[in-house]
């Protein structure tokens, strides 16, 4: 943008003349905000930041896949020398954002094709709920959601997921899921993360909705004892709820192996139309169309944080976030023109 | 709370000749206002302790109630609650100088009317370590998993009596610090140990998250315990966590991967050997690691660790010199090396 010429009233020299006779200053502003207190040596800029400036401009001179090389390379370099953060809950930022989302992201953009509709009811910053329904025999709906909202999301957050105990039991599970942002679904953990400004997502249904028959599909469980509620109530959060559709036909369970889920402490262990029968075959999902829609804010601020230790307000509320949840699927599943398309 | 200086005049420090209760005893010794320090152990000390008198008395002893009676002795720092059997000798002795050793030391407290102050060093080993633990422990909550044995369990046993004394001496102030694992240049315990191996055992399929507390400012939250007055339970470790993964190759070490039943057999191959002293207790650590919240530390406490649980812990692998068998200068310099022979490539091609 040029810049106004100012022209002098009272005839007197123009201010910014005198100042051009003294050595000009850098133009840069710091990360704290001043403006660089060094001496410009060429283009309105000092030594260093004129060397930053060449550096950037010969890298957006490299070719597209150069630069993606030593990203990459930088990557490997952090990755072998341990020089990346993690936060109090394990989660690595590093980890997610260039393996573990870029891993799953052809998952949800060519095989589910996720529509992700309402991510605008999610707040850019502070702390928020993200309650949804579950299903699908595993969770892949949760990892749907985060990636969906981290790459469509202006403010792309991570959706900080609490899991159940047998994720944290088991191993190469565990590791992955502390990494990717989840932590144990428990209220003190619960709490900390709101409370600190994270956007947290619980799967209220837990295995009673994840593992259900297929002919009770899309029909809610219970929401567990409405602990989400009274954790957001506390850190004084709003509630979103999210509707997912397409999850509950990637694996539809037709059958439930109690005595073998009994003898080797999972859950349930489930018959589909294609597992265990076509073996490894069996893992693959069918490539349902998935719509995952966001709905409008629960405000909890105005209630206080004393709303907590009241249980009916939480059960009521409770009761109508799961309400709000199962009229969205519905009306997603009255929209959807088939399973698959 | 408001501390009030000079509040102890007498001190007693058990567990002297060992590392922490030695450079405490010295730090005191420097200290004008306080008039004697007693130290108490069943050996020596062999750093120097200054003008600390050294007394050789076993705790589990009833000669410690003699001690604290005619010394007058007005605040009791308990630092000799030992986390392996390796140097005790056995699971029964270590058992026995933990817990009958705080007993008897309680018990001669109590009987004191100059006391005025206890200092109990614990350990966050007492929140223990399972997959269903939450994220941080704050002060207030309870292991999800019991013990079976072990420190953890010593350790909260020896917390039970001191809780125990607290109710029938209510004058007696009682400072409980709970702290992470201790690591920084010259401590020498289990873990540190553990990270000074060639090639670093780790439980297959999982990566537990590890807090640090730096052997100098351990000490220093020590320190204050006993020259002002901070009434209560403290978690004690440095900001942030490590993932145990993270912290080897910040060591540039290897890892090597071995499944659970296998690290119980190599820890028992290890202790025999004289190594590490791998406590299935600690095997749990390594699966499912801890962390603590240290809000009290920072607010009540007026302590903030200086160094964080990531610079106490590059503090411990510059200070030892471990050999970084992965050097990060050479992993930077290969880089570079690829990256300029891919330019160059450009350039010819150009």
């Amino acid at each position: 943008m040029p810049e106004a010429r100012v022209i002098p009233l009272d005839g007197r020299e123009e201010p910014s003349s005198s100042r051009r006779r003294r050595p000009q200053r850098c133009s840069e502003t710091l990360e704290d905000g001043t403006r660089c207190r060094r001496s410009a040596v060429a283009e309105g800029l000092c030594d260093e930041h004129l060397t930053a400036l060449q550096e950037a401009q010969a890298r957006a001179a490299m070719p597209e896949w150069e630069r993606r090389a030593a990203g990459a390379l930088a990557f490997l370099r952090r990755r072998v020398t341990g020089e990346y953060p993690i936060d109090d809950f394990g989660f690595d930022a590093d980890l997610t954002e260039n393996v573990l989302l870029a891993a799953i992201r052809p998952l949800a953009e060519k095989y589910f094709r996720v529509e992700t509709r309402g991510l605008e009811n999610i707040p850019a910053d502070g702390g928020a709920l993200v309650v949804a329904n579950h299903s699908g025999t595993i969770p892949i709906d949760a990892l749907m959601t985060q990636l969906a909202i981290y790459d469509h999301h202006p403010a792309k957050r991570h959706l900080r997921m609490l899991g159940a105990d047998l994720v944290f039991r088991s191993p190469v599970i565990a590791p992955l899921a502390r990494k990717s942002g989840s932590t144990l679904a428990c209220n003190e953990d619960a709490e900390r993360l709101l409370s600190s400004g994270e956007l947290a997502g619980v799967w209220p249904e837990g295995f009673k909705g994840i593992g259900k028959p297929f002919s009770e599909r899309y029909k809610l469980q219970r929401f567990g004892r409405g602990g989400f509620v009274s954790a957001a109530l506390r850190a004084g959060v709003p509630i979103v709820p999210c509707s997912i559709v397409g999850a509950e036909e990637i694996y539809p369970i037709i059958g439930n192996v109690k005595i073998l889920a009994r003898l080797l402490g999972f859950p349930y262990v489930p018959v589909t139309p294609t597992f265990p029968w076509l073996g490894p075959l069996g893992l693959v999902p069918l490539p349902s169309k998935w719509i995952i829609e966001f709905g409008e804010p629960i405000a909890t601020d105005a209630l206080g944080t004393a709303a907590a230790d009241d249980p009916m307000l939480v059960f009521n509320l409770t009761d109508q976030v799961r309400e709000v949840i199962q009229q969205t699927l519905y009306k997603l599943l009255l929209q959807r023109r088939s399973v698959f398309f | 709370m408001t501390p009030t200086k000079n509040s102890s005049r007498v001190v007693l420090i058990t567990g002297v000749s060992r590392y922490l209760g030695g450079r405490l005893a010295s730090l005191l010794a420097a200290d004008e206002s306080i008039e004697r320090i007693i130290g108490v152990d069943v050996i020596p000390p062999r750093q120097d302790v200054g003008r600390t008198e050294f007394v050789r008395a076993d705790i589990r002893n009833p000669i410690i109630a003699k001690v604290i009676a005619s010394a007058q002795v007005d605040t009791v720092v308990h630092m000799s609650v030992i986390a392996t059997p390796f140097g005790a000798g056995g699971r029964t002795a270590m058992k026995e100088i933990n817990v009958i050793g705080t007993m008897q030391l309680l018990a001669a407290c109590q009987k004191a009317p100059s006391l005025r102050k206890l200092v109990v060093k614990s350990t966050t080993a007492v929140y223990g370590s399972s997959s269903r633990d939450p994220a941080l422990f704050a002060e207030g909550m309870e292991p999800k998993a019991q013990f079976r044995s072990g420190y953890g369990k010593d350790s909260t046993e020896v917390e039970g009596y001191v809780r125990g004394l607290g109710r029938r001496r209510p004058d007696v102030d009682i400072t409980l610090l709970r702290f992470a694992n201790f690591i920084g240049p010259r401590i020498d315990t289990p873990l540190t140990r553990y990270f000074s191996l060639p090639v670093v055992p780790r439980v297959l399929g999982f990566d537990p998250r590890v807090q640090f507390i730096h052997e100098d400012d351990g000490i220093e939250v020590l320190r204050r315990s006993v020259v002002d007055n901070h009434r209560g339970t403290f978690n004690v470790a440095g900001d942030g966590v490590l993932l145990l993964s993270q912290a080897i190759r910040r060591a540039g070490r290897v890892a090597v991967q071995v499944p659970s039943p296998a690290v119980s057999v190599l820890g028992a191959f290890f202790r025999r050997a004289g190594v590490v002293d791998f406590s299935p207790e600690q095997l749990q650590f390594l699966q499912f690691g801890r962390g603590v919240d240290t809000t009290r530390l920072h607010t009540d406490f007026g302590y903030v660790p200086e160094f964080t649980t990531l610079a106490a812990y590059d503090d411990f692998v510059h200070g030892r010199g471990l050999t970084r068998y992965v050097d990060p200068e050479r992993v930077a310099q290969v880089e570079q090396l690829v990256l300029a022979s891919v330019d160059r490539g450009r350039t010819v091609h150009a």
